[in-house]
C-alpha cells in the first residue's frame, strides 16, 4: 500500500501515540497512517523500544506489595479467565485502511455523507471528546474554505490528492497544522479527494456563511 | 506503572499485565521486539483498558509473505540494540530524560506537562527533541 509518501507523522504524534496519551481522534488518525506507511511503522517501533527501555531502567522497577507474586500466580493457576482472540486482518484493497473501516463500519461505501456545501462531503466519526474525526469528500477541483486552527489539525489523505499554500499532499501524506496556518486545500482534478481530518479545537473559518454554518457542521 | 492511578489500581494493573505476559507468551516475537518492549505494549494497553483512557485503534497489520524462519541472528541484534537504548537512556541529562519519563508515563499530553511544571512548551518540547536526537546519535 506504501506509495511515495513524502509526508510523515511528527515525533511528537509517534511518541504520544507509543504512550497512549493521545485523543482518541488523533490515535486513529496516526493507526490509519501507520496503515499505509511502512516507514513510520518502523520508527512506532523505534518509540515502543524506548519505552521498553524505560521500564527497564532500574531506577522506573518500583517494588510490588509483598503479596503480589502469590496472587498472580495463583491467577496464573486459575486459567478460566478466557484469553480474547483478536480477529485475523486481511489486506484489501480498499480505500480506508482496516483502523478507519472499524470506525466506519465498512469501506467508502458504507460512509454517511452529508453535504457542507460546494459539493464538500464530511462525516463525523464517533470519538472521545478531547478531539473530533471527520471524512472529508472534496470533489476533484473543489476546494475546502478558507480556514485557519486553534489547536492542532491533522489531515491524511486515503485518495486523490490535495494543494494548499505548504504543498502537495497524496495518499498517505498527512499534513500537521497548528495555530500558524491559514489555509485553503484545493483538491486536484482528476480524483475526488477523501481525507481523515482530526483536530482537538473548533476550525476559524475565514469567511462569514461558514461560520455561522460551523455549529451545526460540528466542525 | 506510577501512572498518576492510585497505588492499589497500579497493582492490580501489574498483576495484569504479568498473567498477560504469561498467557501470550507463546505469541511472544523475538525477532520483533525485545521482551521489555512487548511488556510495555501489554502495560500501555492495559492501562488504557483500566483508566478508560481515549481508545487507541491498532494500525492494520502488515501482510508478510509466506512466515519466514525466525531469523536467531535478528533476535540476537535486537537485544544487544535494547541494552544500547537503555544504557543511552541512561547516559541522558537528567532533564532530558525525567521529560521522556513524563511523557510516556505520567500520562499527560505535552501542554498538560507545560501546565503541571510551569515549563513553557517550546521548552518540553525542546529537551525531548534533544533526547531524542541525543539517542539517535548514540545508537547511529
Amino acid at each position: 500500500m506504501t506509495t511515495m509518501i513524502r509526508h510523515h507523522l511528527s515525533d511528537q504524534l509517534l511518541m504520544g501515540y507509543s504512550a497512549g496519551t493521545l485523543p482518541e481522534a488523533f490515535n486513529l488518525v496516526v493507526a490509519t497512517h501507520i496503515s499505509m506507511c511502512d516507514e513510520c511503522r518502523a520508527r512506532l517501533a523505534s518509540f515502543d523500544a524506548l519505552g521498553g527501555a524505560l521500564i527497564e531502567a532500574p531506577e522506573m522497577a518500583s517494588a510490588m506489595g509483598s503479596g503480589a507474586l502469590a496472587a498472580t500466580l495463583a491467577r496464573i493457576k486459575s486459567a478460566d479467565e478466557s484469553t480474547a482472540v483478536a480477529p485475523e486482518r486481511k489486506a484489501s484493497k480498499a480505500v480506508l485502511p482496516q483502523p478507519l473501516q472499524d470506525y466506519v463500519g465498512g469501506d467508502v461505501d458504507k460512509v454517511v455523507w452529508r453535504n457542507v456545501g460546494g459539493g464538500v462531503r464530511q462525516a463525523v466519526l464517533p470519538t472521545s471528546s478531547r478531539a473530533s474525526a471527520r471524512l472529508l469528500f472534496i470533489p476533484a477541483g473543489a476546494a475546502v474554505p478558507d480556514h485557519g486552527h486553534r489547536g492542532t489539525e491533522l489531515t491524511l489523505v486515503l485518495q486523490g490528492a490535495f494543494s494548499d499554500e505548504e504543498d502537495r499532499f497524496g495518499p498517505g501524506d498527512i499534513e500537521i497544522a497548528d495555530e500558524d496556518l491559514h489555509h485553503q486545500p484545493i483538491a486536484e482534478a482528476g480524483v475526488d479527494c477523501i481525507c481523515l481530518a482530526a483536530t482537538d479545537a473548533p476550525l476559524k473559518f475565514r469567511g462569514l456563511l461558514p461560520r455561522l454554518a460551523q455549529p451545526f457542521l460540528q466542525i | 506503572m506510577k501512572s498518576g492511578a492510585d497505588a492499589a489500581l497500579a497493582e492490580e494493573c501489574a498483576q495484569d499485565v504479568m498473567v498477560t505476559v504469561w498467557r501470550k507468551a507463546p505469541q511472544f516475537d523475538a525477532t520483533r521486539a525485545s521482551v521489555a518492549t512487548w511488556i510495555f505494549t501489554i502495560a500501555r494497553n492495559r492501562r488504557i483498558d483500566m483508566l478508560r483512557r481515549d481508545r487507541r485503534p491498532e494500525p492494520e497489520e502488515l501482510t508478510w509473505g509466506p512466515e519466514a524462519e525466525p531469523d536467531q541472528l535478528d533476535s540476537i541484534v535486537l537485544q544487544q540494540e535494547s541494552a544500547r537504548l537503555v544504557a543511552a537512556m541512561a547516559e541522558l541529562p537528567e532533564k532530558q530524560r525525567i521529560m521522556i519519563e513524563r511523557a510516556y508515563f505520567g500520562e499527560l499530553s505535552h501542554s498538560e506537562i507545560a501546565e503541571q511544571t510551569g515549563l513553557p512548551l517550546g521548552t518540553i518540547k525542546s529537551r525531548i527533541r534533544l533526547a531524542l536526537e541525543r539517542l539517535r546519535h548514540t545508537l547511529s
